[in-house]
């Protein structure tokens, strides 16, 4: 069984006007449907990474998946527990523990007034159990001095603080952990240590991570599966090799086209046309119809449903 | 004009402080030629936006130019101050900083911007200056420009914003653009349009690029040349091709290292062990060597120099033969 199964996950989001507003300006209430119809399993002990551009809805996932977000419709299921509908506390308590989230920005994910032994040892403390040394032990396996214990986040270094807020997520020896960007905020020699870090511990501790980023080669580097997520809808699966090799939806292949190669130096390729829709207004049919190369009267029409191609999955009518 | 565009010879930027001075620029020389993408590239603090806000003389004080020379098309500038300084920033050198919405007025339609900038510089009447407001926005890409051009800088997405910029920087045709992280706050896809188009415009016209960047392969995609910075120092400078593809300075050979990419598959990172130190906290000698896995005791006691031209300061650099390494 998966550690993690998403059904059918969609959440939208009210960005209507305030109702006043409506009344006198005539607009009817506007919805944004920031995850639509999301299905996908992690294995445990795998690594699983979501990426997508901005506003792809993968960074909703990640918070529908700790619990930060309730889904609008369908499931997450952790453990065959789903945590917005099941009504057993003592279960929930359970799950909940085993999952944790390291976010984006190490500088405003630390409280600045505590000291990083406290900071460490919350998610542990706040259940009333015994921390006695833990915070020094955690600080030691992801790299810092015992010593550091008694500091303020402030004294750290951006890299140093991502290590205190993997520290954190560690202390409740969780079986998921929930990545959202968590190198993005680092320069690349410090994203080096923490990826490797991320990866030892992932070994050591026999992890599971949910690692959520806009950077192919990142996850390329760490991901056993990956998802690609254009406006909300999963639109290819695939394991990295399989993906970045033979990319089968035109929207994987433009991304990875577009990204800088460190190899082609002075390359000169035609850039991707188009934007990214208006998600308030998506586009019928496929949400990539607009911009695709392959596009035909089916794609305007039908949305295509996920589907298995080789070694992928993927959501296009002309894929082949 | 056969010269360099941008010419830097020995320039120190520096910052006094209760705890003495600081030097977030130290002694670098480069040129930009007619046409050509210099790319610099190093980690946060390295000094790489001191020294392109260095060129522009937008220093916030109390850091300011402490000796060196900035020569543009055979004018000195350092030394420039008010009205003259005012003149050339935006009619010889244009700039496009990082974030596209921080950089316009949101108060302000953006055809009025570029026009406010256009009359600054160039002496055309009100409607000439609308003409060729519309002309740079079509030339950076944006459709329907002759309408585009009475919308609020609101109304556009972010990479839309940034050709706005874009276009701004260029609309008095400077000979030098100094992009500042340009596509650092764009996705991927934006990101390679934005690249494109600085290439085409450096191409057509013959503008000179000072492209400041933490990204390597955007470094390795549109630049010439690149120049590789370390606390405040170059570390490495040459064509963009035996800079990135055969390293000289350990550093450069580190960072290249740390970059995941598709060839290397799941390897283990290579990493640099340490941090690079603080500014008022340098290490004798080169600020690399306690970090450099070939350091010896020269590198303690004495500052390597970069040859003239191009090369790498480094009194060991790479690659090794046995004996040394």
């Amino acid at each position: 069984m998966p550690l993690v199964s998403v059904k059918n996950l969609t959440r939208i989001f009210d960005v209507s006007k305030p109702w006043l507003n409506r009344v006198i300006e005539r607009r009817k209430k506007a919805f944004l449907t920031a995850v639509n119809d999301v299905s996908f399993e992690i294995e445990e002990r795998s690594v699983y990474a979501l990426v997508g551009e901005s506003g792809s809805g993968k960074s909703t996932i990640g918070k529908m998946l700790v619990g930060l977000l309730q889904p609008s419709s369908g499931s997450v299921e952790i453990r065959g527990v789903d945590l917005a509908r099941e009504t057993d506390a003592a279960k929930i308590d359970g799950v909940r523990a085993d999952i944790q989230m390291i976010f984006q920005d190490p500088f405003a994910s630390l409280n600045p007034r505590w000291r990083v032994r406290d900071i460490i040892v919350e998610p542990v403390a706040s259940r009333g159990k015994d921390t006695t040394g833990m915070a020094e032990k955690l600080l030691e396996q992801v790299g810092l001095s015992v010593r550091d214990a008694g500091k303020f986040p402030h004294e750290f270094s951006g890299g140093q603080r991502q290590r205190i807020c993997i520290a954190r997520a560690l202390a409740s020896e969780p079986k998921l952990i929930v990545c959202d960007e968590p190198t993005s905020a680092l320069d690349v020699s410090v994203q080096a240590q923490v990826l490797n870090l991320m990866s030892d511990l992932r070994d050591e501790f026999g992890l599971t991570y949910l690692f959520i980023s806009h950077d192919l080669t990142v996850v390329q580097h760490m991901a056993d599966k990956v998802g690609v997520l254009y406006l909300g809808m999963l639109v290819e699966e695939a394991a990295p090799d399989e993906l970045f090799d033979d990319p089968k939806h035109p929207y994987t292949q433009m991304l990875l086209d577009a990204a800088p190669k460190l190899g082609d130096y002075g390359r000169d390729v035609p850039p991707p046309v188009g934007e990214i829709p208006d998600p308030i207004n998506p586009p019928t049919g496929c949400p990539y119809h607009p911009r695709c190369p392959l596009v035909q009267d089916v794609c305007r029409r039908d949305r295509p449903v996920l589907r298995k191609l080789r070694g992928a999955r993927v959501a296009c009518h002309m894929a082949e | 004009m056969t010269g360099p565009i941008l010419s830097i010879r020995n320039l120190t930027v520096e910052i006094p402080t209760r705890h003495g001075i600081l030097r977030p620029v130290d002694g670098i020389s480069y040129d930009i030629g007619r046409g050509e993408i210099l790319g610099i590239v190093g980690e946060s603090g390295a000094g790489k936006s001191m020294a392109g806000n260095a060129v522009i003389d937008l220093l916030s004080p109390p850091a300011h130019i402490a000796g060196g020379e900035i020569w543009v098309n055979g004018t000195r500038i350092d030394q420039l101050k008010g009205d003259a300084m005012r003149r050339l920033r935006g009619k010889e050198i244009g700039m496009v900083f990082q974030d596209p919405l921080t950089s316009l007025n949101p108060l302000l339609r953006i055809g009025d911007q570029l026009t406010e900038t256009i009359l600054a510089h160039l002496p055309l009447s009100r409607a000439q200056a609308k003409d060729r407001a519309i002309k740079a926005l079509d030339e950076v890409g944006i459709p329907g420009a002759t309408e585009r051009i009475n919308s609020y800088p609101h109304e556009f997405s972010g990479g839309m914003r940034q050709r706005v910029v874009i276009a701004l920087a260029l609309c008095a045709e400077p000979s030098l653009i100094i992009a500042d992280e340009p596509t650092t706050a764009l996705d991927v896809s934006v990101q390679a349009q934005i690249i494109a188009l600085l290439k085409a415009l450096c191409r057509n016209r013959g503008t000179a690029v000072m492209l400041i960047t933490h990204d390597m392969g955007v470094i390795a995609e549109a630049a010439d040349r690149v120049a590789v910075m370390y606390a405040g120092k170059l570390a490495e400078l040459g064509a963009v091709r035996d800079v990135l593809g055969a390293p000289r300075h350990p550093y450069t050979d580190g960072l290249m290292g740390s970059t995941p990419l598709a060839s290397r598959g799941k390897a283990r990172l290579h990493q640099i062990p340490g941090a690079m130190p603080a500014l008022d906290n340098l290490p004798q000698g080169c600020a690399f060597h306690p970090r450099c896995p070939y350091a010896q005791s020269i590198c303690k006691t004495q500052m390597p120099t970069l040859a003239d031209g191009d090369g790498a300061a480094c009194f060991f650099p790479l690659p090794h033969t046995a004996e040394v390494a």
